[in-house]
């Protein structure tokens, strides 16, 4: 009764395989793009701060972000950042807040515009870069536009000058579910595809992506400023203990000589 | 000095303390790595002690400024994101550690007479470290904060008759609010800290007099020389503190790599949703504890009742004290046991694995299908001890311990 058969033990590890794979098959559409952006590239970053006072702090605050931590790091000098970043401050030490007050917001969006100093770690640069790319026309939405990762968004389309319109080209699918009395069935549903111009925007594709791409990087940054200090830390440190441990495992070795 | 060193000693015992619990505690000279995570332990415990002052100096316990107050740490504070990071990774190593420290009594038998108080006060710690990261968890007040807490005070409601007026008093109001912060914030750095370093004194007391098990369970004591010390024994110093300082020091490299390149630990020790505050009009997508607690997650979210899963959750944990009873071998290491606690206990250690693992995913029709396999063969393993420890064919157990240079 209590002898583990040996088919016993080979159809739990048949199982143990199968958890992920049907967690996987669960887990939805799988659109996202790479952003593929640089912490190291200062210019980039540096763009991508210039991008952002344009497009996104008339709505959105950053207000853990320090403009003079902001210059520190990408190497804006403090003329620099009073006359090119800080529409919304006077001195370099406050923090990026919004220009639109949340009442505003609420009365334009019906929501308020989220904090965007956190937003590269509650979701993240690839989640950003998707996003930011995924706005289209659709008039039945209250100010024209909708976005494919997060419909219904508020959000409006705050590139269409620079990117142009664009509309969601979707295909059929097939997949595989269950029915209410737990029968496989086939399903037939409707998946994005890929994205058609509508007009023209004033940059080319390729260049709105460069961008994307440096907004996405600066809010990448202002997420965990001490990001790219912290890796180059990291090892000096490692080095560090690797000697020290060396030295503890030769006097350990000495110490255990006489232990027989 | 010798003059000071007579002063103090005809005062207290200090030379007769190092004695006993340093420079003459004898221990198995085969004790191996898996023996390292009791110290292991200690440096974390007081890593987290010392980490959590300094965050305490510029973290605010209030509702509308403790989101803010981390930020600031990790932003404006000098070193303040070295201190938090090192406080956020050695939480969720503290349980790496324990579960491992854990392990090892159960694979040597080191809860077996005559170390049954050791055990147990050592599962008293486990339980309180549970409440305090549980209470610090609040802390920062993001989303996963705060409706982790909602979701684990609510189990209390699923007491009959009191369980809404418990849920309260935990609460200290209808909801999650300023007033729960608070208070969880007193537990989370004087009342539990206190009780824990009481509980740790206490099981190293009790360990020492009893002795360190071995990978052999074997009693040392038993065999003894001329000068009454035993013969397989070697001094905790200079032998093991040698040991245990390359041990901590490798230990220290896995630290500092996660601190260092990857702190959120692909979100299991930082969850991307608490980098958002908490908000009790948005209830996040999805609701899982942090990983150190989802296997008995899993077992509560097993079974259909709330009620019903909350005790199967609690009596997942309680039964880990009856081990040393439960348990009927006449030997103690694995080593010299049978196949039937040998393939129990590869069958426990893969079940708390998966539990832990589906008890991270949104549940689904097969998720709560393999949590509720899981959950079985989890008590299963303590249910069926006095049976299958008793049937066991052990191998004989030899008179000296076994040590290769």
């Amino acid at each position: 009764m209590l002898k583990i058969s040996k088919l016993r033990l080979i159809s739990l590890f048949c199982l143990m395989l199968a958890v992920p794979s049907m967690a996987f098959a669960a887990g939805g559409s799988a659109y996202m793009l790479k952003a593929k952006n640089d912490l190291n590239n200062t210019e980039s970053l540096q763009r991508g701060a210039k991008y952002y006072v344009n497009y996104c702090a008339s709505c959105h605050s950053a207000k853990y972000v320090r403009y003079s931590r902001v210059g520190a790091d990408l190497e804006i000098s403090d003329d620099e950042l009073v006359n090119n970043l800080m529409f919304n401050a006077s001195k370099p030490f406050e923090t990026m807040q919004a220009s639109m007050s949340t009442d505003d917001a609420l009365r334009w969006f019906g929501a308020p515009a989220p904090d965007l100093s956190l937003i590269s770690r509650s979701r993240n640069p690839d989640w950003l870069y998707t996003y930011l790319k995924s706005f289209y026309k659709d008039s039945s939405r209250p100010l024209g536009s909708n976005n494919i990762l997060l419909p219904g968004a508020s959000m409006p389309n705050v590139f269409w000058e620079i990117q142009g319109e664009q509309t969601p080209i979707f295909h059929n699918v097939e997949v595989s579910g269950t029915d209410e009395n737990g029968n496989e069935i086939m399903r037939t549903v409707e998946e994005f595809s890929h994205f058609a111009t509508v007009t023209e925007g004033s940059l080319e594709p390729k260049e709105f992506d460069l961008v994307v791409r440096d907004i996405v990087n600066f809010l990448d940054y202002i997420g965990e400023p001490v990001k790219v200090k912290r890796k180059k830390m990291g090892v000096w440190v490692i080095l560090y203990l690797l000697i020290l441990f060396g030295f503890a495992y030769f006097l350990k070795k000495e110490i255990w000589k006489d232990v027989h | 000095m010798s003059g000071l060193n007579t002063w103090i000693n005809k005062r207290f015992p200090l030379d007769k303390m190092m004695k006993e619990h340093v420079t003459e505690y004898y221990a198995s000279k085969n004790l191996n790595i898996w023996y390292a995570f009791g110290v292991l332990a200690l440096v974390l415990f007081v890593n987290q002690i010392v980490t959590g002052i300094f965050l305490t100096m510029n973290y605010k316990p209030s509702a509308a400024e403790a989101f803010a107050s981390v930020e600031y740490i990790m932003r404006d504070v000098e070193w303040g994101w070295l201190i938090r990071y090192m406080h956020s990774t050695g939480a969720s190593l503290f349980f790496v550690v324990i579960y491992l420290h854990m392990f090892r009594a159960m694979m040597y038998g080191s809860y077996k007479a005559p170390r049954e108080l050791v055990w147990i006060v050592g599962m008293v710690i486990y339980l309180v470290l549970m409440a305090e990261a549980f209470f610090g968890y609040l802390l920062p007040w993001g989303q996963m904060s705060y409706w982790g807490a909602n979701v684990i005070t609510e189990l209390f409601g699923a007491i009959p008759v009191i369980g809404s007026d418990i849920v309260e008093l935990v609460r200290g109001d209808f909801v999650i609010s300023d007033v729960t912060l608070n208070r969880f914030f007193a537990f989370h750095v004087i009342a539990l800290p206190l009780v824990l370093a009481l509980l740790v004194v206490v099981h190293i007391l009790a360990l020492h007099e009893v002795g360190s098990n071995n990978p052999d369970g074997i009693e040392i004591k038993e065999n003894k020389d001329a000068n009454g010390n035993p013969v397989d024994g070697i001094t905790f110093s200079p032998y093991f503190t040698s040991k245990d300082a390359v041990i901590t020091i490798g230990f220290l490299i896995i630290f500092a790599a996660i601190i260092f390149f990857a702190p959120t630990f692909g979100g299991l020790f930082l969850e991307p949703a608490n980098f958002e505050p908490a908000n009790n009009l948005k209830t996040p997508e999805h609701i899982a504890p942090v990983w150190y607690f989802t296997p008995f997650y899993a077992i509560l979210r097993a079974v259909p009742s709330k009620g019903l899963g909350a005790l199967l959750m609690g009596l997942a944990i309680l039964v880990l004290f009856f081990l040393p009873w439960l348990d009927k071998a006449q030997v103690k290491s694995v080593k010299y046991r049978g196949y039937y606690y040998k393939g129990a206990l590869a069958l426990f250690v893969i079940s708390f694995v998966v539990l832990g693992y589906l008890g991270l995913q949104t549940p689904t029709p097969v998720g709560t299908l393999m949590s509720r396999i899981f959950s079985v063969i989890y008590f299963a393993f303590f249910l069926l001890m006095p049976i299958y420890t008793k049937l066991d064919k052990n191998k004989p157990v030899p008179e000296r311990v076994t040590f290769e240079h």
